[in-house]
């Protein structure tokens, strides 16, 4: 029963911090948005508890609320965006953006209503640990793992050359 | 479904109204960070959909994907923030409205 409750009230915080990213009533700053961005992620590393992914939670806090959004708020402040609050947003695009996530809605519905309901009979817990996940990762997704290291490396020189005052 | 023992049926639901959230956020929102924090918005709602299948299906390859997508969405923040420095060094403005210089 106690997972059942923590899990509708981690589900209420994420939708409502989410909801509070893309559209707060009260504040337009980018600021406050990624402080719930922050908020959202935190919630999300909860629900991963709730599903026994130990490990994807602590990565998800690591690097998404530590890493990532200090990047953001390193921008922001950067950037230095007083004069760029008060703008309203148009009608067309929250009407586009209206009839867009209702498409998407009814498409996940029908997606959820048809898709066949045979789970696997509930076993042992799968646990999400370090060790196991370790193992798959350096086992048989070997390759995707290097690939991917590369693939950070890219970033990190693409980053260097973007910040570089003239782009030659 | 309320008050039903939580299943795989309401993580994904869960899920899917995260990634509406995102997708409004990318449609109507005209700032070019908030559009970004939108994406990772996005990004989430994916991954939570991927950690509860493979939790109820029993396989942990869900959950090496997510390790993936979670590097792969640092590697893109990383660019996109840089690309946005750079725009804005160019044109001071995180608006979207004010960059149409390849609009038709």
């Amino acid at each position: 029963m106690i997972p059942d409750l923590a899990f509708y009230l981690l589900a209420a915080l994420t939708l409502l911090c989410g909801f509070l990213v893309v559209a707060n009533p009260l504040s337009r700053n980018p600021v406050t948005s990624a402080m719930f961005l922050v908020l959202t992620i935190a919630s999300l590393a909860g629900l991963f508890v709730l599903l026994r992914a130990f490990f994807l939670a602590a990565v998800q806090v690591l690097v998404y609320a530590g890493a990532v959004m200090v990047l953001f708020l390193f921008v922001i402040m950067l950037l230095d965006l007083g004069a760029e609050e008060r703008r309203a947003i148009k009608r067309l695009g929250l009407l586009a953006g209206g009839v867009s996530v209702a498409a998407l809605a009814v498409l996940v519905r029908t997606a959820i209503h048809e898709s066949p309901r045979a789970l696997p009979p509930a076993g042992p817990p799968l646990e999400g640990a370090t060790g196991s996940l370790g193992e798959l990762l350096f086992r048989q997704y070997l390759l995707p793992f290097e690939i991917v290291s590369v693939l950070l490396l890219v970033a990190m020189v693409g980053v260097i050359l973007l910040s570089k005052k003239d782009l030659k | 479904m309320t008050g039903a023992h939580v299943g795989l049926e309401q993580y994904l639901v869960v899920s899917a109204l995260l990634f509406s959230l995102g997708l409004l956020g990318v449609i109507a929102r005209r700032n070019l960070l908030v559009i970004y924090m939108s994406l990772e918005l996005m990004l989430n709602a994916a991954n939570l959909a991927l950690v509860a299948c493979s939790s109820f299906h029993h396989n942990l390859a869900g959950q090496v994907l997510v390790f993936f997508i979670i590097t792969v969405a640092a590697a893109e923040v990383a660019v996109g923030l840089a690309l946005i420095v750079a725009l804005y060094r160019l044109r001071p403005t995180t608006h979207v409205e004010d960059l149409t210089s390849l609009k038709l």
